[in-house]
């Protein structure tokens, strides 16, 4: 049991990649054992929302191209809308209890942090592990109603895939940086309900933001839930608009770089005292 | 291995440890004592490289905290006051993953974790869900855990608390072997036997400073005496029965019985005898490390 290492050097210093790698192992492990819990909230559900929303309602929807922002059914002009919607509750649903139980409840990042790795380093690999959720749980997705022929080209579904992706992953900054500043649990009640529930109604999932009239529509297209819609929506339907699309892909950018810097100072701050 | 000079934690207002001296060298067993509130776990979190240090110099493996942070923790092992066990992994993947954080290679510590479970007698529940284990073996783990990095310096805040008997004894034996074989130990501990087991030097300390410094027996030498009398008097006459003995050496009256600092205490005994009192039960024993640590820290409830 002895520290037989005669008294080195100091130790090389830990690189970002490396305090990511290092986690690797965590991350994989807890996913082998959770998985099959999420699959019903991951795959299932969506599957019924497709087929209550998409189907049986969009059923007595025209499908006409002028308001439904280029899609030729409503089930076109949802799904996409949905799988963005998704992509937010995926990562929000990562980022808040999961969070709490790591700082205070199982205190997994008071021990991590007892270990050479550093904050932006757990704050990295978790990052990494939703991004890596949000992949599977958006591909997958993707992939199930593909055979339905709702996208106009493959290549505008990749690029819708990613804009999911980012929009999840802008969520999943953003609810972090929230969640590492909550005492209690108390908190993520208030936050479902005032910020991620009207944002799944009313950010374009669903309808055109254009149907909430004009200060409407404005308020709506300034949610970040709404430019990864739009991104969803514009690649899969093949509207494009790129200009727009390149102000949605800046805008997720720069919320992600936000709420991932607010995490860090956040964490810090509570861990690190 | 640490060397700490006017060492100071504050948050806001409230100063947690205001200036303290400590050296602790290479193979030594260092202990901190104190009551709740004493600081002992604001300098253990900042000898940890985990709590940045708010004033004074502090150097730990010869590097300081503030720039070489996961230089310093690479080389320590950390056993927190509450366990930090994840409970979503089991016995063993706990002390393998753990492992990986310091970066070394999946062989080496999947060898490293099969020692340890051996070591702290978990061999049989390497499978196991940690939520099952029982309060000591999720501390043996623990204790395990921060061992998975062979550290140069062991930090141990409070190992025993909350644990029976049987497994603070397990506990202890583990440590000494640790000790015997080298590793440096830091602990915290409010448990003066504890202290006087595992500790060759110690502090203690009272409100962010320190009050005392030594050996175990250096400091029952300096702070108490040789041997405590303790006589028990008919409830009431405590008070009165001190008054009589009053000259015979230090005088500590509680409700239940009164306590005579001497170094002889069968002749504060006989004497009490051949002054007319008459004790319904005496004890002479030994000065402990605990009639230290109340004699430096006073009896008063803390929190």
């Amino acid at each position: 049991m002895a520290a037989d290492r005669t008294a080195p050097g100091p130790p090389p210093g830990l690189g970002a990649r490396d305090g990511i790698t290092r986690q690797l192992d965590y991350w994989w492990t807890l996913y082998r054992r959770t998985w099959r819990a999420s699959i019903i909230s991951s795959f299932v559900s969506p599957l019924f929302y497709v087929l209550a929303m998409g189907v049986l309602l969009g059923g007595f929807i025209d499908g006409d191209p002028d308001r439904l922002e280029g899609a030729t059914s409503y089930l076109a002009f949802v799904v996409p809308g949905l799988v963005a919607a998704h992509a937010m509750q995926t990562a929000v649903a990562e980022m808040t209890y999961p969070v709490m139980g790591m700082i205070k409840w199982q205190r997994v990042y008071d021990s991590m942090l007892a270990t050479p790795l550093r904050v932006p380093d757990l704050v990295g690999a978790h990052l990494l592990f939703v991004l890596f959720r949000l992949a599977t749980t958006c591909g997958v997705f993707m992939l199930v109603v593909a055979p339905f022929g709702l996208f106009a080209t493959w290549w505008g579904a990749l690029l819708a895939y990613l804009g999911q992706v980012l929009v999840g992953m802008a969520f999943a900054a953003l609810t972090y940086a929230y969640s590492v500043r909550q005492t209690s649990e108390m908190g993520f009640g208030v936050y479902f309900r005032l910020v991620v529930f009207p944002l799944f109604l009313f950010s374009g999932a669903f309808f055109p933001v254009a149907n909430l009239g004009e200060v409407g529509a404005f308020v709506a297209r300034l949610t970040p839930l709404w430019h990864g819609v739009n991104l969803s929506r514009m690649f899969c339907v093949d509207h494009v608009d790129w200009v727009l699309a390149v102000v949605n892909v800046a805008v997720l950018g720069a919320l992600i770089v936000l709420g991932h810097r607010l995490a860090v100072s956040g964490l810090t701050k509570r861990l690190v005292s | 291995m640490i060397s700490a000079r006017g060492l100071r934690k504050s948050f806001g207002d409230f100063e947690a440890v205001r200036g303290i001296d400590v050296e602790v060298s290479r193979g030594e067993s260092f202990g901190f004592l104190g009551p709740n509130g004493a600081g002992k776990s604001s300098t253990m979190r900042m000898v940890a490289a985990v709590s940045p240090v708010s004033g004074g110099e502090l150097r730990i493996l010869g590097l300081d905290p503030a720039t070489d942070g996961p230089a310093i923790r690479s080389r320590l092992g950390v056993c927190p006051q509450e366990d930090t066990l994840d409970n979503e992994l089991n016995v063993f993947d706990n002390l393998y993953i753990y492992g990986r954080y310091f970066g070394l290679g999946k062989a080496e510590v999947r060898a490293r974790c099969e020692e340890l479970l051996e070591f702290v007698q978990l061999a049989d529940k390497r499978g196991a869900k940690v939520e099952d284990l029982s309060g000591g073996m999720k501390r043996r783990l623990t204790i395990a855990r921060s061992l998975v990095s062979s550290p140069d310096l062991l930090l141990l805040d409070e190992p025993t608390t909350g644990l029976d008997p049987q497994a603070r004894h397990v506990l202890w034996d583990q440590l000494f072997r640790l000790k015997q074989a080298g590793v440096t130990l830091v602990l915290t501990t409010h448990y003066m036997d504890e202290a006087e087991q595992l500790c060759d030097r110690l502090v203690v300390m009272d409100k962010g400073l320190i009050v005392a410094e030594g050996s175990p027996l250096q400091l029952i030498r300096e702070h108490s005496t040789r041997e405590v009398a303790e006589l028990r008097f008919p409830v009431g006459e405590n008070e009165q029965g001190a008054e009589k003995v009053a000259d015979l050496g230090r005088l500590e009256v509680l409700p239940d019985r009164v306590l005579v600092y001497s170094q002889d205490g069968e002749e504060v005994v006989a004497k009490a005898h051949e002054r007319g009192l008459r004790p319904v039960a005496v004890l002479v024993r030994r000065s402990t490390l605990e009639d230290v640590f109340l004699a430096l820290t006073g009896r008063t409830l803390v929190d």
